[in-house]
């Protein structure tokens, strides 16, 4: 007597369904004895009490753009690196741990490589400065 | 592989016979439905469980808070004001939720289910002993990792979706944060997969021993490194000081949740401290033993089992004090201080001791330091005589 395959996914949809209908759920019961008394000045977005001056959704340079470039490199680099590493105890027991070592270093190396060069560019910066040459203004 | 709470209690008799009776009586195997049932009731203890820790981490946060600053903090409700968070529950679902009218009003509702959705969702892999686990998923680390990223999104999206300036900033802050510290804390969580050799959690506490000096933070002193590694990221991850920017009460209003009233607000309150809660729980299956028990104390049986969730449990309520200790000790980060610490120290050091972690298992074929020093104690001696 055994779970079948699809079973070990049951609890993951019910916490998953749980948790919509627990926030969902919630927020009916308290629709129901919560004040409401809306207003204009109150349905603001808060800016201090002054009246807020344009949209939020504005042009904003926060030097995300690299970052998420970097972070999904490195994202991808770890999800390859997961089954390597996860060998690597089985094929050491039978005396290939070198050849995987090796195979790891040199992957993480060209990483580092990579790392080394975003950070000489100064792409690691939060605000990024532009080296200005001897001499020059 | 993969085995669950079920098929630990199906090894009782009492439960065996009950599938039998039900799948006779329903002339089908009642499997399916007998496994729904213990899922459910399994599920709604821990979550019961987890709701009263979360409620109870806001207490022990404003009660430490006020000890560490010679105040009294909350003591009204209850016995030295214990139900406090009971009070503040009822108040927010009591509270009017304001929704602004220039929000996204889709991503302003699904912002604080995607936070509860994602913590509720690692829930499930959370090995509070070797029986009394979920669901031990053969990949149970990856599971945890990405479905954990669901509370980022969440952040990102309360930020975005409310339209207001300061819970712009917050939600970018917070984004760049998340997915930043995430690569130190896979790195680091690499390496401990490399000693142990199975990505499940089982095999994770499994390769580890209930004695400090067999758990993976003394195997070498790359993992002892790789710990604070770990436990910084998920600091960060978790949005905790000193690592509160994307909520910085004091440059930008509430961060992410400035719009969020009642029980949205809660809501993120909520998850925030379950999921610090999990975050302690992944550092002490990694790197403190997990649910291991000194010389297997009390067995394979019931007592087994209990002593293995207090052992589980205590070291990481043990780290949740440090984190909230933490928190009302150091000042917080400006946001290039932040992405400096990440990129430029934490990344390069966890790369660093993912090389020479492999490198010492290749060497000393994963034998643990102390293991090492008894031997050449021992050789030291049986020269001596």
């Amino acid at each position: 007597m055994s779970t079948s395959n699809l079973d070990i996914y049951m609890p993951i949809l019910i916490l998953l369904i749980f948790g919509v209908v627990l926030v969902s759920a919630t927020l009916l019961i308290g629709k129901l004895i919560r004040p409401n008394n809306p207003s204009p000045v109150k349905n603001q977005p808060y800016e201090c009490g002054e009246d807020p001056i344009g949209s939020a959704w504005s042009v904003f340079n926060m030097r995300f753009y690299v970052t998420g470039l970097i972070f999904i490199i490195f994202d991808v680099e770890s999800a390859l690196m997961f089954p390597v590493v996860g060998v690597f105890k089985d094929l050491n027991d039978i005396g290939m741990g070198g050849l995987v070592f090796m195979e790891l270093f040199l992957f993480l190396l060209i990483l580092a490589a990579g790392l080394a060069y975003c950070w000489r560019k100064g792409d690691l910066d939060w605000v990024k400065t532009y080296h200005t040459e001897k001499g020059q203004e | 592989m993969n085995q669950t709470v079920v098929s630990y209690l199906l090894q009782f008799e009492p439960i065996k016979k009950l599938v039998l009776s039900l799948s006779n009586l329903l002339g089908f195997n009642a499997i399916s439905i007998v496994s729904f049932l213990i899922f459910l009731i399994v599920i709604l203890i821990v979550v019961g469980f987890l709701a009263t820790v979360g409620g109870l981490g806001t207490y022990a946060e404003r009660k430490i808070s006020a000890d560490m600053q010679a105040r009294i903090g909350p003591n009204r409700v209850g016995p030295y004001g214990i139900l406090q968070f009971l009070a503040d529950g009822a108040k927010m679902l009591l509270k009017e939720d304001i929704i602004p009218t220039q929000s996204d009003k889709f991503l302003f509702y699904v912002a604080p289910m995607l936070c509860i959705v994602g913590v509720f969702g690692t829930i499930a892999v959370i090995p509070f002993s070797s029986g009394f686990t979920i669901l031990n998923f053969n990949v149970g680390l990856v599971y945890l990792i990405g479905i954990s990223s669901l509370v980022g999104l969440g952040v990102f999206l309360g930020g975005y979706g409310s339209n207001s300036k300061w819970s712009m900033l917050g939600g970018m802050r917070g984004a760049s944060q998340i997915i930043s510290y995430e690569i130190p804390v896979v790195l680091s969580s690499l390496s401990i997969v490399l000693l142990s050799g199975g990505l499940s959690f089982s095999a994770l506490i499994g390769a580890q021993g209930g004695w400090p000096h067999e758990w993976f933070i003394f195997h070498n002193p790359f993992t002892f490194i790789g710990f604070f590694i770990l436990f910084i990221g998920s600091l960060a991850e978790t949005n905790r000081a000193p690592f509160d920017l994307p909520e910085a009460e004091s440059e930008l209003v509430s961060g992410y949740h400035t719009e969020f009233s009642g029980m949205r607000f809660g809501f993120f309150a909520l998850a925030e401290y379950i999921e610090v809660f999990v975050v302690c729980g992944l550092a002490t299956a990694l790197f403190l033993g997990g649910y291991n028990v000194p010389m297997h104390l009390g067995g394979d049986g019931l007592i087994g089992q209990v002593l293995q969730v207090g052992s589980f449990v205590s070291k990481t309520f043990l780290l949740y004090y440090i984190v909230i200790v933490t928190r009302w000790t150091l000042p917080r980060l400006r946001v290039d201080q932040l992405m400096t610490m990440c990129w430029k120290y934490l990344i390069p050091i966890a790369m660093f001791n993912l090389i020479m972690v492999g490198l010492w298992m290749w060497l000393f074929d994963g034998r643990s330091l102390f293991t090492l020093l008894f031997k050449s104690a021992s050789v030291a001696s049986g020269a001596g005589h």
